[in-house]
């Protein structure tokens, strides 16, 4: 059983390791932090935002070994060995495959104009992706239930919905 | 948050004993209730057991029916092609709770062992018996709109806020718990437990103790089920009201009926003698009428809740329709039919 290094008083910190966007990296994390706050305080990930941090809006979503989660309510050390997808790493991804563009869900949101401030749309991409990931929504009635928990303030919703079955669609061809 | 020490569990055994080591510890599964609470200063844990690497994510065949493992994730148990298949009603109950996200995080066990709660006991700086025994409960006359209107006590009207669990109460459920004591079974009837004068238990789970499985029965109802779940809005909201209806029919009347409602109770909430009632009647509006009848008999609202009542009634009378025409509520769909 790995322990507070052993001792009887509670170590500060624990070594974990992350995959974080295709890159490994050993951090050293306090337990009481969330990965939203490693991400975004630590390493300087800030394309992850902070709404509620009581999950209860999706804006912090990241996908985690491939699912999608609110990094707000993870704590990092329980995540050592995951593999982490941030909105960084969206377009990191195509980058790797040479191709050098935008996800195409990110082509997409700028397609069918996804979003009005932005805060929610990281979140929201992330979402998408790990929705497709999942691979049961198909109709728009089940998309539009699927993404309920990103909530958007500008009220983007029609558009998103648009631009996540125009992926879907083209994926399907 | 508190400051805490975190050590990591890689069997059940190691839980328990990393529990007695530290009885002021608390294990953690999917964290989306636990942490949540911490960042309110409502949970300060000296320790958290991690036990999401314990082996017990898998769903097998049990005895006829499916034993669920306490640390499958809510979306896993959800989209598995048994339960779907065999316990529609489980997977729908799952797939009207909370978001995709918390889906995937959240496990079995977790969700059984969410806290019964309302907004004051999120609040610190209000009296509320559960979170601080004694010290009063601020939503007896208080804001209380969405309170229990079953089986309350003048201590906590707070609600179980779980879907899942009402489609369990439904199924018949057995969790299967692990402790100092060795193991046991306990009947999802007995699992959750009323405020009482002693609200801060939720349920009958004791220190120390692991959930290690939901245990389905052999009949899953696959046929005449429903879950129906009416809210503030359409989407991740809690239940004001719930009812998971299961029916076996014989011809045009009922032979069996089971049916349990969620967001009126301090747990899932079922009436047995407004299900025996039912036993060998026809299956018509009627019939479920005069059966939702008896159930809100029981009722005590609260100052604001009053509207639940009615609501109650009206969506067991639904439900039951749904579950007897086989047409069960449609996740995507919000038209109530
Ligand atoms: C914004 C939001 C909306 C939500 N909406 C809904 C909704 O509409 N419907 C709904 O049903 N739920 C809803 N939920 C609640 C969600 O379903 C629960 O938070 C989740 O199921 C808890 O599971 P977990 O694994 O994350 O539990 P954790 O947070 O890890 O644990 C919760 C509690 O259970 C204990 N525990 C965990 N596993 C075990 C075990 N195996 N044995 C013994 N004890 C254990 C922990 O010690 C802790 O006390 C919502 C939550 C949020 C944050
Ligand atoms: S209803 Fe229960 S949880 Fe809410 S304030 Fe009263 S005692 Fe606390
Ligand atoms: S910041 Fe995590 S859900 Fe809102
Ligand atoms: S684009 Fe502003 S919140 Fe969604």
């Amino acid at each position: 059983m790995a322990t507070a290094s052993g001792s009887a008083r509670p170590a500060t910190t624990f070594d974990i390791t992350l995959t974080i966007n295709g890159e490994t990296r050993k951090i050293a994390v306090a337990p009481w932090t969330t990965l939203l706050d490693l991400l975004r305080e630590r390493l300087d990930l800030t394309g992850t935002k902070k709404g509620c941090d009581h999950g209860q809006c999706g804006a912090c979503t990241v996908l985690v070994d491939g699912m999608r989660v609110n990094s707000c309510l993870v704590l990092a050390v329980m995540k050592d060995g995951a593999e982490i997808t941030t909105v960084e790493g969206l377009a990191g991804l195509a980058h790797q495959k040479g191709t050098n563009t935008l996800h195409p869900i990110q082509e997409a949101f700028v397609e069918h104009d996804a979003f009005q401030c932005g805060y929610c749309t990281p979140g929201q991409l992330c979402s998408s992706v790990g929705l497709m990931n999942e691979g049961h929504a198909k109709s728009r009635d089940e998309i539009r239930e699927a993404m309920s928990g990103n909530i958007c303030r500008c009220g983007a919703y029609t558009n998103i919905v648009d631009a996540i079955q125009d992926v879907m669609q083209e994926a399907g061809r | 948050m508190n400051r805490f020490d975190y050590v990591r569990a890689g069997t059940v055994a190691e839980a328990i004993q990393a529990f007695q080591a530290d009885p002021k510890a608390r294990f953690i599964a999917g964290g989306t209730n636990l942490v949540d609470l911490m960042k309110y200063d409502v949970e300060r844990p000296e320790r958290l057991i991690d036990i999401t690497r314990l082996p017990l994510t898998a769903i097998d065949a049990h005895e006829g029916g499916l034993r669920v493992g306490a640390l499958v994730t809510n979306a896993a148990a959800a989209y598995d092609p048994r339960v779907r298949e065999r316990y529609p009603i489980l997977a729908n109950a799952i797939l009207a709770g909370a978001s995709a996200q918390l889906r995937n995080a959240a496990s079995t066990g977790g969700n059984l062992n969410q806290r019964t709660r309302c907004y004051y006991f999120y609040d610190t700086a209000t009296p509320c018996n559960k979170r601080e025994p004694g010290s009063g409960c601020s939503a007896v006359g208080g804001v209380n709109r969405i309170h229990a209107i079953f089986g309350t006590s003048e201590y906590c009207i707070a609600t179980h806020p779980s879907d899942m669990c009402v489609a369990l109460a439904a199924l018949e459920a057995t969790v299967q718990v692990s402790g100092p004591e060795g193991e046991r079974s306990i009947a999802f009837a007995d699992y959750h437990r009323l405020p009482g004068d002693d609200p801060a238990k939720d349920n009958t789970l004791q220190p120390g103790e692991i959930v290690v499985s939901v245990d389905l029965p052999e009949n899953g109802f696959a046929t005449n089920y429903t879950y129906l779940k009416l809210r503030d809005r359409l989407s991740y909201a809690f239940a004001l009201v719930s009812v998971a209806a299961v029916l076996d029919l014989d011809g045009d009347s009922v032979k069996t009926v089971r049916f349990a409602l969620g967001g009126v109770a301090h747990k899932p909430w079922r009436n047995r003698d407004a299900e025996a009632f039912l036993q060998g009647k026809p299956a018509t509006r009627e019939s479920f009428r005069a059966a939702a009848d008896l159930v809100v008999a029981e009722a005590v609202p609260q100052s604001e809740n009053g509207f639940k009542v009615e609501l109650a009634r009206r969506a067991i009378v639904r439900g039951l329709e749904q579950a007897a025409a086989g047409t069960p509520q449609s996740l995507s769909d919000k038209r109530i039919q």
